[in-house]
C-alpha cells in the first residue's frame, strides 16, 4: 500500500471524529503487522473490501470510548446495541470515504461487528497489515487496513 | 410534508430524527434496509425520503429505483459515506434529488432539506 493512499484512512478517520463528534483525535504512527496479529479492543466493526482490492478494512474500539462518541453524537441511549451500531458506523464511514481517493472499484460490504478478540476472523496470510493507533481523550482505539 | 428515514445504522436514523428540519416533518416510518423501505413507501406514502447505499438485503441504489417505480413523485435524499463523484452521478442519474456524504453536519443536512424542499 503507498504512503498516500493510507493517509486516506488517516484522514478519513480524523474527519469522522471532527465531523460527527466535534473533536479532535491524535493519530500515532502508522505500523505493520503480520496477519497473526491482530489488534483489538472491546468492540471492532469490520468492512470487507472486494473489487480492485481484496481484504478488509476494520476499525476496534473500547466500550468506553464508544459510549463517549454515542454521546457527542447526542444518543442518550448507550446500551450495547448501539455499541455495536457506532464501532460499525465508523468503519463503514472511513472505508466509504476512501472511495473519493481510491474510486468505486473499491468496493465495500456492509459492517460486521465482532466483540472481543478476533480469534474466528481469518486475515489474508500473505498480507500484513497497516495499524494506525488512535488516541481519544484518555482511550486507545485502531483502525486496521489489511488490503491485497 | 412526510418523511420516511432509511439507513442500516439505527444512530444514523436518531440523527436524521433529530435534525432542526426534521422537526418541521411528519416522520412516518424508518426502514434499515431497501426493502423494507419500499414496503413503508407502499404503506406511508412519503413526500420525503432520507437514503442510505450500502445497506442489507437490498441496497440504496435497488431501492430507489424500486420507491421510484412505486411512488415517482418522491424525493429522495440519498446520505451515504460513500464519496466518490460515479456514486453521487448514479444515484442522481436514477431519480435522487440530493446527496450528501456521511459523516455530516446539522448545517449539511439542513440546507439538503431545504433544498429538495424548496420547488415544492
Amino acid at each position: 500500500m503507498k504512503e498516500e493512499q493510507l493517509q486516506v484512512f488517516i484522514e478519513g478517520t480524523k474527519y469522522f471524529f471532527s465531523t460527527f463528534a466535534g473533536q479532535q483525535v491524535d493519530v500515532g504512527v502508522p505500523y505493520l503487522v503480520s496477519s497473526d496479529t491482530k489488534v483489538a479492543f472491546d468492540y471492532t466493526g469490520i468492512i470487507g473490501i472486494a473489487g480492485a482490492r481484496k481484504g478488509c478494512v476494520y476499525f476496534s474500539a473500547p466500550g468506553r470510548l464508544l459510549a463517549k462518541l454515542l454521546q457527542a453524537l447526542g444518543e442518550d441511549d448507550l446500551e450495547d446495541d448501539n455499541l455495536c451500531d457506532v464501532v460499525g458506523e465508523v468503519a463503514n464511514t472511513v472505508s466509504g470515504n476512501a472511495r473519493r481517493d481510491l474510486g468505486p472499484e473499491f468496493v465495500i460490504s456492509v459492517p460486521v461487528i465482532v466483540k472481543g478478540q478476533l480469534e474466528d476472523i481469518k486475515l489474508p496470510r500473505e498480507i500484513r497489515s497497516f495499524v494506525i493507533p488512535i488516541t481519544w481523550g484518555q482511550d486507545k482505539a485502531a483502525l486496521v487496513i489489511c488490503l491485497e | 410534508m412526510k418523511l420516511l428515514i432509511v439507513d442500516d445504522s439505527n444512530i444514523i436514523r436518531r440523527k436524521i430524527r433529530r435534525s432542526n428540519k426534521v422537526g418541521d416533518l411528519e416522520v412516518v416510518g424508518s426502514a434499515c434496509n431497501g426493502l423494507e423501505a419500499v414496503e413503508l413507501v407502499k404503506q406511508t406514502q412519503p413526500d420525503l425520503v432520507t437514503m442510505d447505499l450500502t445497506m442489507p438485503e437490498m441496497d440504496g441504489i435497488e431501492s430507489i429505483e424500486k420507491i421510484l417505480e412505486v411512488k415517482p413523485d418522491t424525493r429522495i435524499l440519498v446520505v451515504s459515506a460513500l464519496a466518490d463523484k460515479a456514486t453521487a452521478i448514479r444515484a442522481l442519474t436514477i431519480g435522487a434529488r440530493g446527496f450528501i456524504c456521511k459523516p455530516f453536519t446539522e448545517d449539511e443536512l439542513n440546507d439538503a432539506f431545504e433544498q429538495l424542499l424548496e420547488d415544492i
